[in-house]
């Protein structure tokens, strides 16, 4: 009985940690920085603004933003959002792989970074298949190096493996 | 008859047929692909377009457009997927057809009325776009402000996501296409000291970002998802009885579908939607409905269809584009120093004619394919999404690099990504995002000339008949969902 009592109390407290106020709290923190921002922009004089001073439209456009959110919050005390589901661990790593890719791309290889982005990527998702992650690992993105290099006339950035080729 | 001679250009042309061909067949097999489709594929094509000649680029991306639209009917009636969002009310009534072991049938009915939609829809193009940019002559700054506005309220009732979500995400974009260094006064806004983004962020990493990106981080949270896949033996052409009891939902839904395509930021979702809905209202046996339906399959084929046509119309004609689509294929205009506008239909007809051209023969095309291909392309789902995603993956990082040699693209491409996903998890759609940044200078550049032409007097915008009339429309725009969900109600 106590217990039904604490549930049914857990279930009517409000909860500000929901999708919305995150949501809503995200945007409008953002919003916020970026109109502190404008107020660095240079100012022009008023023969050179054509009509509007360079800051006056996204300082517009950002409290636009900011009351669409506050509308959107407050409505959404009327109508709560669906609760999303837990993401899977997969979505984490994937998020993990691609900043990987960046820092691989970035400071190795592009086409390093790549290949390790196909293979983590294609592995993590099921893929055992020897032949096909050989495939898409080295096969694909070299076709596509390939392509840009030739037809499209395209210099990739530097790289250990990259540099190979373009000595 | 020098017009429709320019349209019968691509069919005289080896170059052009092979593009018009290639186009039609890649669009189809990226419609089919569930969460690829016309706009991340336009996309992901886009760079591959520079070496062509403008003519050439704009039709591969027109035709995998047309194509792409018809090819998410093969996913939708199959596996129950939309391989489009603009094929989603085509699941309603073409999965429980085909699990009645009448796929062939569905998929049939699917194709007549796409094609006919598509090429009902180049008809009005061909007829009102000329007319529209007569009446954009009479357009000055402000007017095109006016309209540009009205072309972004119009997001609040594109059907995903709610009005308010739609609004925030439209003016994101347009805030998007403020960084960079003001195009009016060279002054640098939100660079963040940073050199490269005095030249702002371009169009092609956002959209492959915010959809191709976007979609591969879902695609990593729907691992353990199955698809129950219907077998297709052969697609059936209709018999007279389906004939007789869907023409004249084809023909409704294929006025409805132009009507709403031409209509600024609208597109084949919306236009599907409504098609289906008003075949719904006017069928002597509504309650087939959501159980296999014909009636519900070519309402909803042939409106979206009919939307490609549409669509084209403000984009060709104002350069405002009707779609998310179309906002690529604006943005290949752009590449392939192509100035879309009333100027367009007088300077080169030859050029415009082509692009109409190609999108009719795009429609018989994909209706041959579809016929005597749909088996195979059917196929092209059973590609498993952890090789799909990675190459993908390969694609969009080289196609955006591709475009200005940066690293800086791909960068940006990746946060939009992560951006894009966690906006669609909480339900903010993408297309007012991607419409916004394209509308951003625009809007920005003709408020700021009318307020030169005006002095910096703002009541001045109500003296112009044209401006009050889009404000109208731009107001009943933003009321019309509300008053829709209390008609509901």
């Amino acid at each position: 009985m106590q217990r039904n009592n604490k549930r049914a109390i857990k279930k009517k407290s409000p909860s500000f940690l929901n999708d919305a106020s995150i949501v809503s709290f995200v945007i409008i923190i953002f919003s916020l920085f970026l109109f502190y921002i404008t107020f660095y922009f240079d100012e022009v004089p008023p023969i050179l603004n054509r009509g509007i001073q360079p800051a006056t439209f996204p300082k517009g456009l950002l409290i636009i933003i900011m009351s669409l959110t506050l509308i959107l919050y407050f409505f959404s005390l009327k109508n709560p959002w669906k609760k999303q589901e837990t993401l899977p661990k997969t979505f984490s790593y994937t998020l993990i792989i691609l900043i990987l890719f960046a820092i691989i791309a970035k400071t190795l290889d592009f086409f390093l970074g790549l290949s390790f982005f196909s293979f983590t990527i294609s592995y993590l998702w099921g893929e055992r298949r020897k032949l096909l992650l050989f495939f898409v690992t080295v096969i694909f993105p070299l076709l596509v190096f390939i392509f840009f290099e030739t037809i499209l006339n395209l210099r990739f950035p530097g790289g250990i493996l990259t540099d190979l080729y373009y000595r | 008859m020098e017009n429709f001679m320019y349209m019968l250009a691509p069919l005289f042309s080896i170059e052009l047929f092979l593009v018009l061909f290639f186009g039609t067949l890649a669009g189809l097999i990226l419609g089919v692909l569930p969460g690829l489709g016309p706009t991340t594929g336009g996309a992901l094509i886009l760079p591959f377009t520079i070496p062509l000649e403008p003519l050439s680029a704009i039709i591969l991306l027109t035709t995998i457009y047309c194509a792409g639209t018809y090819g998410g009917a093969i996913t939708a009636i199959l596996i129950n997927t939309p391989g489009t969002p603009a094929a989603a009310a085509t699941c309603l009534d073409g999965y429980p057809l085909a699990q009645k072991g009448e796929a062939g049938r569905a998929l049939g009915l699917a194709t007549i009325a796409s094609a006919f939609g598509g090429i009902f829809s180049v008809v009005i193009l061909v007829f009102f776009a000329p007319l529209l940019a007569q009446v954009a002559y009479q357009f000055g700054q402000p007017e095109y402000f006016a309209l540009a506005i009205f072309g972004l309220t119009m997001l609040s009732s594109i059907g995903e996501g709610t009005p308010i979500k739609n609004l925030i995400a439209a003016a994101f974009g347009i805030l998007i296409s403020t960084v960079g260094s003001d195009f009016m006064t060279s002054v640098d806004r939100f660079t963040f000291g940073v050199n490269i983004l005095t030249e702002g962020i371009g169009f092609i990493p956002v959209v492959v970002g915010l959809f191709a990106i976007s979609e591969m981080l879902v695609q990593s949270t729907l691992l353990n998802q199955t698809f129950n896949r219907v077998t297709l033996d052969a697609l059936k052409l209709p018999t007279l009885d389906d004939v007789k009891l869907t023409w004249k939902t084809i023909l409704r839904s294929s006025g409805i579908g132009a009507f709403i395509g031409v209509l600024p930021a609208e597109g084949g979702t919306v236009a599907s939607l409504i098609g289906y809905s008003e075949a719904k209202r006017w069928s002597k046996n509504p309650q087939e409905f959501g159980k296999g339906s014909i009636e519900g399959i070519t309402g909803a084929e042939a409106a979206n269809n009919a939307a490609t046509g549409g669509a084209m119309v403000p984009t060709l004609a104002l350069g405002i584009p009707g779609s998310a689509t179309t906002a690529v294929i604006l943005t290949g205009l752009i590449v392939h120093g192509v100035r879309p506008g009333p100027s367009l239909f007088r300077e080169q007809p030859d050029f415009l004619y082509g692009i109409f051209g190609a999108m009719l023969f795009a429609n018989i095309i994909f209706f041959i394919l579809g016929f005597f291909g749909a088996k195979i392309f059917a196929r092209v789902t059973l590609i498993p999404n952890k090789l799909l995603w990675p190459m993908v993956f390969v694609l969009s990082v080289c196609g955006t690099y591709s475009l200005n040699q940066s690293l800086m693209d791909v960068w940006i491409m990746l946060a939009f990504g992560i951006i894009g996903f966690f906006m669609r998890r909480f339900g903010f759609s993408l297309v007012p995002v991607i419409i916004g940044l394209i509308l951003g200078e625009l809007v920005e550049g003709t408020l700021r000339q009318s307020l030169v032409i005006f002095d910096g007097n703002w009541l001045l915008f109500l003296t112009r008949p044209i401006v009050v009339t889009f404000l109208i429309f731009s107001i009943a725009a933003l009321l019309f969902p509300y008053l829709r969900r209390a008609k509901n109600n």
